[in-house]
């Protein structure tokens, strides 16, 4: 099999599955890769190559004696830096959990292990997953496999570099409030956030419990459709997990039809401040949508406009809360000069030192959110647009199956760009957070790129809680007229590196 | 005080809150941009008319039981290895009442 680093998981997974070639040889070949463009990429924060190697040995054995029939067995996969692997090192993106070892797996990593899929390492990050451009780590930013010298988007930007630069064919990101979406967009790689309680929340660090979920990264719809079945399902550890049975995805996929189907376009999200090109790729993608068969109807959601006002008191108010775990005393780093300080000094200290500006940010401002006297204005307003937003999407998903969008406003900036103006970096969010606050679940797959700067454009697709599957139905439609046209995905297109 | 309607004291009363121990430059800086924050998203709290129910979790909340079955946790060596100060089985923390002797 030619150059092992380009084929999809689903190739991979075959190919081993035939024994045309050893998992051991495919994680061997992601780890030269790894080694040879991530000091230019710097998507990863952990690699561990001896311990990925016999990992994938382990799998080959289980493979050779049948134990093992998952269909991404023996596949690498790069992970987020904020699920918590058991003895390996599990930072955020934060100087606050430098060092740290989680003494248990999240679900989704034992998930993963179970269906023989290999962990390549852990994946850079905005510190906390707070920020949309992964500049916000505590070690240092990530750079756009496209352009170097742009962002990857963020707060997974990591994750979707290692899949666009080809160091990992799949990998796992989390999305708060658009955190695997944009970064897909914005690197021209395919990302899903699954149906909020689709896919355990258990062992994820959590940013804003009421908005995180966890999905699939990968290059093309179909491997996403793999990972995202492997992973989703039931969890009695995570109360907030669905127990239903989950959409068949896969089938979804492989179905990749739209004839009959209503489209709606999202009026509020197509106009002012999203980038010309991005927009035009959008209408041309409507174009094809129609000559699929489906019919594309616009659809209104009023409230969409306060959606980010929402968003940036319900995150931070819940992100106060959650952080008020690192304080120094039973995980990360501590700062104590010795000078007999009190446990509150000692904290304050740790949290000032271990914390970057963007955490501190929102650290305050949802303490402001939820101070007494404000918490009526700020926090009980948001909740109460929240079931604005909500009720705006059940108005629309009564007229049509899905709904489509941009996916961010632009494409990829440079690095420094917006890195210390918060207002201009939250406005990246605008077309995904809405699906946060409502529990939807959404796709971002790429369209093609922006004339005036030659980067990749992303399309958004929503469906109603629990249809995951039509994400997938609809994607991978659009996606093989689009590879038709093309000869090829758009991320074959992609720098070499 | 502007039209985010924050200033340097409130931010300084934030950071001490929150357990952050802020620089002057900071809570200047903080300041400033918290102040534009606010400004720009307390647009939504006349959106909302008070007779319509806040919504704090995308999915029905209820209680989730199980049953009472004890199960093998996480060893203290476990919680050992990732602490900054453990000693005797237990997490090692800075005093926690009283003036430095």
């Amino acid at each position: 099999m030619s150059d092992l680093t380009r084929q999809s998981a689903a190739t991979l997974a075959s190919a081993i599955a035939r024994k045309e070639v050893s998992s051991e040889e495919v994680t061997r070949a992601h780890l030269d890769r790894i080694s040879q463009v991530d000091e230019r990429v710097r998507a990863f924060l952990h690699v561990d190559r001896e311990s990925s190697i016999a990992r994938a040995r382990e799998v080959d054995q289980q493979l050779a004696k049948g134990e093992l029939s998952s269909p991404l067995a023996g596949v690498p996969i790069a992970l987020k830096d904020l699920l918590a692997t058991k003895g390996v090192p599990t930072t955020c993106g934060s100087r606050i959990l430098e060092g740290w070892r989680p003494p248990y797996n999240a679900t989704i990593v034992d998930k993963l292990n179970a269906a023989g899929v290999v962990s390549l390492g852990k994946t850079n990050m905005d510190e906390f997953a707070m920020g949309s451009s992964t500049e916000h780590s505590g070690y240092g930013p990530t750079h756009n496999p496209w352009d170097l010298t742009r962002i990857p988007g963020g707060s997974g930007g990591g994750s979707a570099a290692a899949v666009a630069s080809f160091e990992s064919p799949m990998a796992i990101g989390t999305d708060t409030g658009g955190s695997i979406r944009q970064p897909a967009a914005l690197t021209g790689t395919v990302g899903v956030k699954p149906t909020y309680g689709g896919v355990s929340r258990y062992g994820i660090v959590a940013l804003a419990s009421s908005l995180d979920q966890a999905g699939p990264c990968a290059r093309d719809v179909m491997d996403t459709a793999l990972l995202h079945a492997v992973i989703a399902g039931h969890d009695p550890r995570d109360s907030t997990s669905i127990n239903e049975p989950v959409p068949d995805v896969v089938a979804a996929a492989l179905k990749a039809d739209v004839r009959g189907m209503k489209i709606g376009v999202i009026k509020e999200l197509k106009g002012e401040g999203f980038q010309a090109g991005v927009l035009e790729r959008f209408n041309q993608s409507l174009e094809i949508l129609t000559e699929l068969g489906a019919e594309v109807i616009e659809v209104s959601c009023p409230h969409f406009e306060y959606a980010l006002g929402a968003y940036y008191l319900i995150l931070p108010s819940e992100a106060s809360s959650n952080l008020a775990r690192f304080d120094g005393m039973r995980f990360g780093i501590r700062e104590d000069d010795g000078k007999d300080r009190s446990v509150e000094e000692v904290m304050s200290a740790t949290r000032e030192k271990g914390f970057g500006a963007e955490v501190k940010r929102r650290i305050m401002l949802g303490t402001y959110a939820l101070s007494s006297g404000y918490y009526d204005a700020y926090y009980g307003q948001a909740q109460r647009i929240r079931t604005l937003i909500t009720r705006d999407f059940a108005d629309a998903f009564s007229h049509v199956d899905v709904l489509v969008s941009p996916t961010a406003p632009t494409t990829a900036f440079k690095i420094g760009e917006k890195l210390d103006d918060p207002l201009a970096m939250y406005l990246n969010d605008i077309a995904t957070i809405p699906v946060n606050l409502a529990g939807n679940c959404a796709m971002s797959l790429p369209i093609g790129r922006a004339p005036e700067d030659g980067l990749p454009v992303g399309l958004q697709i929503i469906a109603p809680p629990m249809a995951d599957h039509l994400l997938y139905q609809v994607g991978s439609a659009l996606e093989s007229a689009l590879a038709d046209r093309w000869g090829g995905l758009l991320i074959s297109e992609a720098p070499t590196l | 005080m502007g039209q985010g309607g924050i200033d340097a004291e409130q931010v300084k009363h934030l950071g001490k809150l929150a357990r952050l121990e802020l620089s002057s430059e900071e809570v200047e800086h903080y300041t400033l941009q918290l102040e534009q924050i606010l400004g720009a998203i307390t647009s939504i709290s006349v959106v909302a008319a008070d007779h319509i129910p806040p919504t704090s979790h995308p999915i029905p909340m209820e209680n989730v039981y199980r049953e009472d079955i004890a199960v093998r946790g996480l060893e203290i060596g476990d919680f050992a290895s990732g602490a900054p100060s453990f000693e005797d089985d237990r997490f090692r923390v800075p005093r926690i009442l009283g003036e430095p002797g």
